[in-house]
């Protein structure tokens, strides 16, 4: 890991459990700015739980529970003084089943800028947001038309035009890709290189081409069995994507990049 | 272990001529259950369309729909059905504005803001307030809510619309209440999800998402909601009074659809009678004004009702 990389977001000594029986354990993290870092690891090690974190979604989650430290810009996000509705601006999220509003294409967009005071041209915000996802050419001529109407793929890229046009600065991912066709998940990973120049993206994969292909660091979760029968996840290995597939340190890491379980 | 033997044709004598029969018979049994049900509807539908037809050869369509006075029971009668229809429609404009907040308000406060104990309670609770019967609800309107309403109310007769038409709203309330909490909760976690995820308050994710999301849903339990209270009968009957009156005043006594079936019926109506026919005529009248709304609760999901994978 480059030491000197300012990290926008740190995981210190994070354990997260739901109802009392812990989910993932101990995990130490930092997310570089400005950079993919991909989630990989098989069903039940956390991953997506430690993404859910980082915006207090798990807040939502009735029983869940976090431990240790996050911090986002050097702030504590589980302070006190931290309003959780006000760091989801900055910490916004996109999910592994698109799930546009039932509104309008327009509406989608101008949604969330909408509840967050956006003071400037809606118009041109919306445009901007879809020409950044690269979907505006597909939707141009159909921005009364509800969003529900189109494709799958077009979704999770409406869903991620949704999510920058309140312009935050880290953009979590949790399998965007899981529910699209080849095609479509390409496009997504084409526009999740183009958008790293201006935000920082953590995406949760089961993919691990996916993950080699568009990330700059990757974090590898395992899970071990409990005494209880259930199942806890931890942070086997977190280095350059390069060094994880053709170089990793734990044995765990090459089995499972390697494909040999998972 | 031995192979089991193929083709041993002398173990196996399937009675495929008796499970054919009995099949059918299962089939005739239930076709003709079926039957009954449709046919009740079909031969209701068509007595009301056979009386009122009669209805009509003796009194005009034209004074039925024009006339300013409701006096069948009179020598002079007069059938001017939107006396009655008037009092009905008030009724329920009552009603619902009672019912929509109150029932809505309470689906939401179930659905998402209620913690799983506290629901516990209270939905059971909306569920008694259902099984009450209407005509504790016709006596409590006449005997304590109209009162009540007196006393801050000057001018307000002892039978009225208002009175009647607030508890009305109550008792149709646990059906508007329970039919949205249905849709609300139908409406998937994951588009809450995607509003929070953006920085979206509670308030601000159910009022933008969940809401219009489950709009089809709420219109159509509305709907539900305003048909029940157009065919309800003891409350209006026994608080709103039987004074057949045309107008949108809600302080004096005002004769319902309903309540002029249950006058008329009760009264010695000799069949064959142009009284006993009015019966039918008004009927048919209340049974085209549920259509009309059902229709329309109908055309309205299927065109609002957002669908989610």
């Amino acid at each position: 890991m480059d030491e000197q990389m300012e990290a926008v977001l740190r995981a210190e000594q994070v354990s997260v459990s739901y109802s009392g029986s812990t989910a993932v354990k101990n995990v130490y993290l930092n997310i570089p700015r400005n950079r993919v870092v991909a989630f990989i690891g098989p069903s039940g090690c956390g991953k997506s739980t430690i993404l859910r974190c980082f915006n207090r979604m798990n807040d939502l989650v009735a029983g869940a529970k976090m431990d240790g430290r996050i911090t986002f810009n050097d702030v504590d996000i589980y302070d006190s003084s931290v309003d959780p509705v006000d760091l989801r601006r900055q910490v916004v999220m996109v999910f592994q089943k698109p799930n546009p509003f039932p509104k309008s294409i327009y509406e989608n967009i101008a949604f969330g800028a909408r509840i967050n005071g956006y003071q400037g041209d809606m118009d041109e915000l919306v445009e901007r947001s879809l020409q950044q996802a690269a979907i505006w050419d597909e939707v141009k001529d159909k921005l009364k038309d509800s969003g529900l109407a189109l494709s799958g793929g077009q979704q999770q890229r409406l869903c991620i035009a949704r999510a920058i046009a309140i312009q935050p600065e880290v953009i979590l991912m949790d399998e965007p890709c899981s529910a699209l066709d080849p095609i479509s998940t390409l496009r997504v990973e084409e526009l999740i290189k183009k958008l790293i120049e201006n935000y920082t993206i953590v995406i949760v994969t089961h993919n691990m081409q996916q993950a080699s292909r568009v990330s700059d660091y990757t974090a590898f979760f395992n899970a071990k069995a409990t005494e209880t029968g259930g199942k806890m996840g931890y942070l086997v290995e977190y280095d350059r994507t390069e060094n994880i597939f053709h170089n990793p340190q734990q044995q765990a890491t090459q089995e499972y990049v390697s494909g040999r379980f998972g | 272990m031995s192979v089991l033997p193929v083709n041993d044709t002398s173990l196996w004598k399937p009675t495929r001529l008796l499970n054919r029969r009995v099949e059918l018979a299962v089939k005739l049994i239930f076709g003709l259950f079926a039957l009954v049900s449709v046919a009740t509807t079909i031969g209701i539908i068509a007595t009301l369309i056979f009386e009122t037809f009669e209805f009509f050869r003796e009194v005009s369509m034209v004074s039925f729909l024009t006339d300013s006075k409701w006096t069948p029971l009179f020598s002079s009668a007069q059938f001017g059905i939107f006396v009655l229809v008037s009092a009905t429609v008030m009724l329920s404009g009552i009603a619902i504005s009672v019912a929509l907040p109150l029932g809505l308000l309470s689906a939401i406060c179930l659905s998402e803001y209620a913690s799983p104990k506290l629901r516990s309670i209270l939905k059971p609770l909306l569920e008694v307030l259902a099984g009450i019967p209407s005509v504790v609800f016709g006596y409590f309107a006449l005997l304590l809510v109209t009162p009540f309403l007196q006393s801050i109310t000057p001018g307000l007769e002892g039978f009225n619309a208002l009175s009647a038409g607030v508890v009305l709203g109550v008792s149709i309330t646990p059906l508007v209440a329970s039919l949205s909490e249905d849709a609300i909760s139908a409406v998937p976690q994951s588009l809450r999800d995607g509003a929070y995820a953006l920085g979206a308050t509670k308030r601000e994710t159910i009022i933008s998402v969940v809401l219009p999301a489950a709009l089809s849903g709420i219109v159509s339990s509305v709907i539900l909601a305003v048909s029940r209270a157009i065919g309800e009968t003891m409350i209006v009957t026994l608080a709103a009074g039987q004074h057949p009156r045309l107008g949108l005043n809600p302080f004096v006594p005002v004769m319902a659809m309903t309540a002029f079936i249950v006058q008329a019926s009760l009264g010695d109506t000799p069949a064959g009678s142009l009284a006993y026919k009015t019966i039918y005529a008004v009927g048919m009248s209340l049974f085209v004004l549920t259509l009309i709304l059902n229709i329309f609760s109908f055309w309205f999901v299927r065109r609002f009702r957002e669908k989610y994978e």
